[in-house]
C-alpha cells in the first residue's frame, strides 16, 4: 500500500511562502482550479489557497523562536473528512493514499470542512465546491512530465528544500527516512487521524570552545614578539633556592 | 475533479525560458503558456542560479502581467492640473518622442546637466549610463545610493569586492555562518538554496540582527542587537581576536597590507601614508606602485614589500635609517582596538560582553582549526607557486542592515577587516568574489574632476560614477563646489560611488547647487516608499516659483504600473513587464556570475507587450538616435541600431573590441567567450541554452583571485582587468587617509576642503575603522525619542510593485508596528491599539502588534506594503491605504539643523559615500486617543484611474490560463 505524503523540514523553512504561490499557480489553471480570489484589488481581499504558512512565536525575549509552519491537506490515513461526506465526494484514493474530491458530486455543504481538525479545506465561493490540496495529482500523474517533475509544485518550488516528497509506507523512502532519522511527528496524532504528512522539528548545532584552545603555542602573537620569553637575567627560583 | 488529467495536458500548448524578475535575483525561469496565457512559471532546473527552486513572488509572476493596475499608453499631464493629482490624456508614442527631443535637444545643446536622469533599477545601468554620458550629463545614477551602497564602497574600499551580487559566502564549504542586519533580498534564492544545505550539513548558524524574522528565524542562535551599533560589536570581536592571537598571520602578512610600514611622524607631511621606495612594480598599471615597505623581521631592517625570503613584523615600532618613526600598519590596526573592548561595546550594542567574546572565539577558533586544504596548485602574484588552496571555514554575509546607517562604511570597513583577520578572503568555506570582482582597490573608473567635461552637444568627458582614490578625483567646480545635482563626490560626499539619488529632489527643488529643467526616472518610485521626507517630497514636486512655473521644470517617469510617483509626471511612459522584454544581466553591469566564473543571462519576451507599452531600453535607443548621440547614429547621423536586441548584439565598447554586452557565444559563428566579433545569431544562442551563459575557470584560477597571477593572466586576456598586478587588501586605508590629510592641509593633493567641512573630513576619513553613533542619533534627543525604528523586507514583497498583485497581496495586505510586550505593556499599549509613532520629523498612526522577536529598544515595520489611496489601482478603501503605513514619513532627507556645517543643510547620510541613512531613525510610541479614527495617518486624496488601465474585478475573480477570459 502506497501513503504518497509531504514531510516538512521546519529546521530549513524559512516562511518565504513560496509553496504557497507555486500551488495556486499551478491549481488555478489545473484539475483542481480555478482557485478564487475574492476582492482581489479592494478591502479585505481573500481567497482560495491549498496551502499557507502561519508564523508564530514561541518564547519570550531573548528567548524567542520564530516559527514559519506551512499547512496543507494532511492526507490522513483514517481521514474524518471522508465519512462525512454525503454525496461520496471526498474519497481518500486506494492506489496511493491521496484524499480528494470528486467537484461533479461536491454540494459545498462544508461536513468535510467541519469535520476536519486541521483546517484544511477551502470552499470554492465562485463555483461552491470544496477545494484541498490534492499533491497535485495532475502533475503526479502526468506521465507526460519528465519522472523528475511528477511532485508537488510546491515540492519543486521550495528553496529551502523543505518539502520532502515520497511514500511513507516504503521504510527506504526518503521521507521515511527522514521521518526516522529526524524526529519527525505527526499533528494532533491523539485525534486518530493518522495524518500521512509529516513535520521535522528545529534542530540545534552549537560549538564548544575549550579555554585551552584559545591558548596555543603557536600564537601568532609569538612571532611578532608580543609574548616575548622573559629576559634571560630576569629574577627566578633559581636564584634563591637550592635543595 | 471535473477533468480527466489526459485533457488537461493535451491543452498545454508552449514552454520558454527567460529570466525572472518579481525581484533583483535574476532566476532561470520556465513560463508555461496555454492559448498564448501564461499558465505557470515555474524554476528552471537547468540554471545556475536557482536550480529549478522559485520563490513566492517568482510564482505569482501572473497576476503581475496581467495586473489592472499597469499602464498600456503614454500619457501627458492635462492642462491646468496639478501633478500629483494624476489627470492624464493618451497621446502617441510620436507625440511623446516629439515632445521630449525636442526638450532634450535644446538642453543638450545649452547645458547638458541640466537633464537629470535616475533609475530605480539598477541592472540595466550600462545602458542608462551610457545614454546619459552621451547626452552628456552628469547627473545619472542608479537607486545605489539610497540601498546599499554602503555594502559595496565598504568592501570594494577594503577588499575589492563585496556581498551584493559581487561576491558572498562559500556556504558549501564553511562551517560556520555569521549572518548581520537585514540581508534578504539580495540573491535571495541562492541564499536559501545555500544556508538549507549548510544546516543539513551541520553547520552552525548565527543571526545578529534587532528582529528574529526571515532567515534568522532557523539560526542556530540569534543574537539580539541595537540598531546601528554593529560597527561597535565589529570592533568588539576585532579586539577580542587580535588580543588572543586568532588572526591568521600568514594571510595578513602576504595578502593584506597589515606589514606595510605607515608614517609614524605627526609632524610629517605624509603622516600616516605608507613609506615608498619610489620605484615601480605596478607590472604596468597607472594607479598602483607596489613599492611600500615591510619591516623584514629575518634581517631585521626595512625591505620592499614581497622581497623573496622576507618576512614582515605585523607589530612594533621602528626607525628608519633617516630617524623617521614607522609602524606596520597592524600594529596600528592593534592600537586602534584596544580600546573596544566587548565590555565597551556591551552598553553600546546590548549584547553581553560574555557573548562577544565567546562569539570572537568561535569564529577565531573555527577560522584556525577547522582548515581545509584543496589539492589545487596555483601560483601568487610574485611567482610563488602553491600546492594547495587553504581555506578557514568560517562565512559571513550582510546587506542594507549594516549599510543603511550613517556609519555605515565604517561598520562595513570594520567587517571586512574581520574577515581578512580571519584569512576567509576569496578562499574556501569563506567569502569568494564573483567575476568581474575582484578588481583593483580601488577601481580604476573614475568620475570627471571639473565642470569642464560637461560641453553643449558633447558626451560627458568620463564616466559619470567611478571610484575616487584621492582628492584629486573628486567632481569639483573652480570653487571646490559639487559639481553634480546630488553633490555626489563633492566634499559634502566623496565616495559616493552610487550617486545620491535621495538628494536628487530636494536639491533640484532648492536650486542647490542649481536649477534643473529635465528629470527623468525609471521605475522608482520617488513620491512614496523610495523616498525620505515623503510628504514634503511631494509637495516639492509640485511646486512652482515667483514667476508661476514648477521649480522642476518638466518631469518624466517611465513605469509598467500607475504607481504613487507617476501621478506627478508631466508625461508618463508605459515599461513592459518583465515577460514582454529583452534584458541583458551583462558582465558591463552587474552580471550573475558564480564563484566558479563569469555569468550572465538575458530575458527573452514570452509575451507580446500589453497596448502600447514599449521596453524602456528600446525607448532609450530610440531617443538616443533622434537626439543623434554619437553612440546611436552613422557617422553621417543614421539610425545605428534598429532596436534594443540589434543595440545589444552589435554593440562594442569601441570598434573592434570585441567587447560587448553579453559574454556568451560571441565571434561570427558563437564560437568565442568573453571576447569576439558580434555574432548576429547569439540570441538565438542563448534562448537554445536556458537564456544563461556560465563560464567555469580552471579550478586553480578559482581562489585567491586577489592574488592568483593565473587568473589575473586569464583576466586580462579577457580584458576583465587591464593590469594584472595584485589586488592587496587594504586593512589600512591609504585612500581614506589622502582625504584627511588635505583636511589637514597636508598630503601631495592641491584640494583642500572648504574650511567647514576640514573637521568633518578628518573625523570620518579615518584610515582605521572606528565607532561613531549614526548621525541622527547624535542629533535626537533620546530621552524624548528613546527607540530606534526599522523596516524589514517580507521575502514575499520586493518594493512596492507587489501590492497590485493579487495573491501576494493576501499575504501582505497592511502592516504593523512590532513592538516587544514589555516596551508596549508599559506605555499602555495593548496588542492591536492604535499608536502614534513620532520621530523629531513627523509622524504616522498605525497598528501595534506585539512580538517578542524584537528587542526591546527597537520598533520595526515591513517596508513598501503601506500606499496611497487607489494607487496601484487598488480601491480608495482597501487595507493598504486605510491601515497600511510608511515609515518614510518619520524620516528626513537632512540632518536636522545642529548637523548643518558652515550654514550647509547636509543629507541625512553617510559622510563618506552618501548612502542614505534610513535606520538611523529614533522615535517614541504612545497611544492614540479613543476618539481618533482607526485609521492609518496620514491619508491621501484618491486619483482616478489612468486611461488604458484595466478596470478592477471588484468582487471577485477566477483566473484559468488559455480559457480566453476570466472569470
Amino acid at each position: 500500500m502506497t501513503q504518497l505524503a509531504l514531510v516538512i523540514d521546519l529546521n530549513v523553512c524559512v516562511g518565504c511562502h513560496a509553496c504557497v504561490t507555486s500551488c495556486k499557480e499551478w491549481n488555478t489553471s489545473g484539475l483542481a482550479g480555478s482557485l478564487v480570489d475574492e476582492r482581489p484589488y479592494d478591502r479585505d481581499p481573500t481567497g482560495t489557497f491549498f496551502n499557507r504558512v502561519q508564523t508564530f512565536e514561541v518564547g519570550e525575549f531573548p528567548n524567542t523562536q520564530t516559527v514559519h509552519f506551512p499547512k496543507s491537506c494532511l492526507h490522513c490515513e483514517d481521514p474524518p473528512c471522508v465519512p462525512v461526506c454525503p454525496t461520496g465526494a471526498s474519497f481518500k484514493r486506494p492506489e496511493d493514499g491521496l484524499v480528494l474530491v470528486d467537484y461533479d458530486k461536491c454540494i459545498g455543504c462544508k461536513y468535510c470542512a467541519w469535520a476536519c481538525p486541521y483546517g484544511v479545506r477551502e470552499l470554492d465561493e465562485d463555483r461552491k465546491v470544496m477545494g484541498k490540496c490534492t499533491l497535485c495529482v495532475d502533475r503526479i500523474d502526468n506521465e507526460a512530465l519528465p519522472e523528475a517533475e511528477r511532485k508537488p509544485a510546491c515540492v519543486l518550488a521550495c528553496p529551502t528544500n523543505a518539502r520532502l516528497f515520497g511514500d511513507i509506507h516504503d521504510t527506504e523512502s526518503v521521507v521515511s527516512r527522514a521521518i526516522r532519522e529526524n524526529g519527525g511527528y505527526q499533528l494532533m496524532p491523539e485525534w486518530g487521524t493518522q495524518p500521512a504528512n509529516h513535520y521535522l522539528p528545529r534542530r540545534k548545532t552549537e560549538l564548544r570552545i575549550h579555554r585551552d584552545e584559545l591558548d596555543r603555542a603557536d600564537n601568532p602573537l609569538k612571532i611578532d614578539g608580543l609574548l616575548p620569553k622573559p629576559p634571560v637575567k630576569d629574577p627566578s627560583l633559581d636564584d634563591v633556592t637550592s635543595w | 475533479m471535473s477533468e480527466a488529467p489526459a485533457a488537461n495536458s493535451a491543452r498545454a500548448t508552449e514552454t520558454k525560458t527567460t529570466t525572472c524578475y518579481m525581484c533583483a535575483c535574476r532566476c532561470g525561469i520556465r513560463v508555461h503558456l496555454r492559448g498564448g496565457e501564461v499558465r505557470y512559471i515555474e524554476g528552471n532546473p537547468e540554471h545556475p542560479i536557482n536550480k529549478g527552486v522559485i520563490c513566492a513572488k517568482g510564482a505569482s509572476g501572473i497576476m503581475k502581467q496581467y495586473s489592472p493596475a499597469r499602464l498600456t499608453r503614454p500619457l501627458k499631464r492635462k492642462v491646468g492640473a496639478e501633478r500629483g493629482t494624476a489627470q492624464f490624456e493618451p497621446i502617441s508614442w510620436e507625440e511623446a518622442y516629439t515632445l521630449i527631443v525636442e526638450r532634450l535637444a535644446k538642453i543638450r545643446s545649452t547645458d547638458p546637466k541640466k537633464f537629470a536622469f535616475f533609475t530605480g533599477r539598477d541592472q540595466m545601468q550600462a545602458l542608462t549610463g551610457m545614454f546619459a554620458r552621451q547626452f552628456g550629463t552628469p547627473n545619472y545614477a542608479a537607486h545605489g545610493g539610497f540601498c546599499s551602497v554602503n555594502m559595496a564602497a565598504g568592501m570594494i574600499y577594503t577588499i575589492g569586492g563585496s556581498f551584493w551580487e559581487f561576491g558572498g559566502p562559500d556556504l558549501d564549504r564553511a562551517k560556520l555562518f555569521v549572518m548581520i542586519g537585514t540581508a534578504e533580498d539580495h540573491h535571495s534564492n541562492p541564499l536559501k538554496i545555500a544556508i538549507s544545505k549548510f544546516k543539513r550539513q551541520g553547520g552552525r548558524f548565527i543571526s545578529i540582527n534587532p528582529v528574529r524574522t526571515g532567515y534568522s528565524a532557523i539560526a542556530d542562535e540569534w543574537v539580539p542587537i541595537r540598531p546601528g551599533t554593529d560597527g561597535a560589536l565589529l570592533l568588539a570581536l576585532t579586539h577580542e581576536i587580535v588580543n588572543t592571537g586568532l588572526y591568521d598571520r600568514p594571510f595578513l602578512a602576504r595578502y593584506t597590507n597589515a606589514g606595510y610600514l605607515i608614517d609614524a611622524d605627526p609632524a610629517s607631511d605624509t603622516h600616516g601614508m605608507p613609506l615608498r621606495t619610489g620605484e615601480d612594480f605596478g607590472q604596468g598599471s597607472p594607479h598602483f606602485s607596489h613599492d611600500e615597505l615591510w619591516w623584514d623581521r629575518i634581517a631585521d631592517k626595512p625591505v620592499i614589500n614581497h622581497a623573496p625570503g622576507a618576512d614582515p613584523y605585523l607589530a612594533g615600532e621602528f626607525r628608519m635609517p633617516d630617524g623617521k618613526p614607522v609602524k606596520p600598519a597592524f600594529q596600528l590596526l592593534m592600537d586602534r582596538v584596544q580600546q573596544y573592548t566587548p565590555e565597551w561595546a556591551s552598553e553600546i550594542t546590548g549584547i553581553p560582553a560574555g557573548t562577544i567574546r565567546r562569539l570572537a572565539h568561535e569564529m577565531g577558533v573555527t577560522a584556525r582549526d577547522q582548515k581545509i586544504e584543496l589539492p589545487i596548485p596555483w601560483t601568487d602574484s610574485w611567482g610563488v607557486e602553491h600546492e594547495t588552496v587553504t581555506g578557514n571555514p568560517v562565512a559571513f554575509h550582510a546587506m542594507r542592515g549594516l549599510a543603511a546607517h550613517s556609519n555605515g562604511f565604517q561598520t562595513i570597513r570594520a567587517l571586512a577587516i574581520l574577515m581578512s583577520l580571519l584569512g576567509t578572503i576569496d578562499r574556501p568555506g569563506g567569502f569568494r568574489h564573483k567575476a568581474p570582482f575582484p578588481r583593483a582597490i580601488p577601481p580604476v573608473a573614475k568620475p570627471p574632476k571639473s565642470p569642464d567635461a560637461i560641453k553643449p552637444n558633447t558626451p560627458l568627458g568620463g564616466l559619470a560614477l567611478g571610484w575616487p582614490a584621492g582628492p584629486d578625483d573628486l567632481f569639483l567646480d573652480e570653487n571646490g563646489g559639487a559639481v553634480r545635482i546630488d553633490k555626489a563626490f563633492s566634499w559634502e560626499y566623496p565616495l559616493a560611488v552610487h550617486g545620491m539619488m535621495h538628494n536628487v529632489i530636494t536639491n533640484a527643488w532648492r536650486g542647490d547647487p542649481y536649477r534643473i529643467d529635465t528629470l527623468m526616472i525609471f521605475m522608482s518610485n520617488m513620491a512614496w516608499n523610495s523616498t525620505m521626507n515623503t510628504l514634503e517630497v511631494r509637495t516639492m514636486l509640485n511646486d512652482r516659483d515667483e514667476s508661476g512655473e514648477h521649480r522642476i521644470p518638466f518631469i518624466i517617469v517611465c513605469d509598467a504600473f500607475q504607481s504613487e510617483m507617476t501621478a506627478f509626471a508631466d508625461l508618463v511612459l508605459p515599461d513592459t513587464t518583465y515577460l514582454e522584454r529583452h534584458d541583458v544581466m551583462s558582465m558591463l553591469d552587474r552580471p550573475i556570475s558564480e564563484f566558479e566564473g563569469p555569468c550572465d543571462s538575458v530575458r527573452i519576451p514570452v509575451v507580446p507587450p500589453k497596448g502600447e507599452c514599449k521596453p524602456f531600453q528600446d525607448v532609450l535607443i530610440e531617443l538616443g538616435t533622434r537626439l543623434k548621440l554619437p553612440a546611436f547614429v552613422n557617422a553621417d547621423g543614421s539610425r545605428k541600431y534598429r532596436d534594443y536586441p540589434d543595440f545589444i548584439v552589435n554593440f562594442e565598447t569601441e570598434p573592434g573590441s570585441g567587447i560587448g554586452f553579453l559574454a556568451g557565444w560571441r565571434g561570427k559563428g558563437g564560437e568565442k567567450t568573453m571576447r569576439g566579433e558580434p555574432n548576429p545569431r547569439q540570441w538565438e544562442m542563448y534562448a537554445q541554452n536556458n537564456c544563461v551563459f556560465q563560464y567555469k575557470l580552471p579550478r586553480s584560477y578559482q581562489y585567491m583571485r586577489n592574488w592568483n597571477r593565473g587568473y589575473h593572466e586569464w583576466a586580462s586576456r579577457t580584458r576583465l582587468r587591464r593590469n594584472f598586478d595584485p589586488l592587496i587588501i587594504q586593512i589600512y586605508s591609504e585612500v581614506l587617509q589622502k582625504f584627511r590629510l588635505a583636511a589637514q592641509g597636508k598630503g601631495t593633493s592641491k584640494r583642500r576642503p572648504p574650511p567647514e567641512l576640514a573637521k568633518r573630513i578628518e573625523r570620518y576619513f579615518d584610515p582605521l575603522p572606528f565607532y561613531y553613533a549614526p548621525l541622527e542619533m547624535e542629533a535626537s534627543d533620546t530621552t524624548h525619542y528613546p527607540l530606534a525604528a526599522i523596516t524589514q523586507r517580507p521575502m514575499a514583497m520586493y518594493h512596492s510593485w507587489d501590492s497590485q498583485n493579487a495573491w501576494l497581496r493576501q499575504i501582505h495586505a497592511h502592516n504593523y508596528l512590532f513592538v516587544n510586550p514589555r516596551l508596549a505593556r508599559g506605555l499602555g499599549i495593548a496588542d492591536g491599539d492604535w499608536i502614534w509613532v513620532e520621530s523629531m520629523h513627523g509622524k504616522v498612526r498605525c497598528m501595534c502588534r506585539y512580538s517578542e522577536a524584537v528587542e526591546p529598544g527597537t520598533v520595526w515595520t515591513w517596508n513598501a506594503i503601506g500606499k496611497s489611496r487607489s494607487a496601484w489601482h487598488l480601491a480608495p478603501d482597501a487595507n493598504e491605504s486605510r491601515e497600511g503605513f510608511l515609515l518614510n514619513h518619520l524620516i528626513s532627507d537632512e540632518l536636522p539643523p545642529a548637523h548643518a556645517t558652515g550654514g550647509r543643510r547636509m543629507s541625512n547620510s553617510d559622510p563618506i559615500t552618501g548612502q542614505a541613512g534610513w535606520y538611523d531613525v529614533r522615535v517614541r510610541i504612545y497611544k492614540a486617543a479613543a476618539t481618533e479614527p482607526e485609521e492609518s495617518w496620514p491619508q491621501f486624496q484618491p486619483v482616478p484611474a489612468a486611461p488604458g488601465t484595466n478596470p478592477v474585478r471588484r468582487l471577485w475573480q477566477a483566473f484559468v490560463a488559455g480559457t480566453g477570459e476570466w472569470k
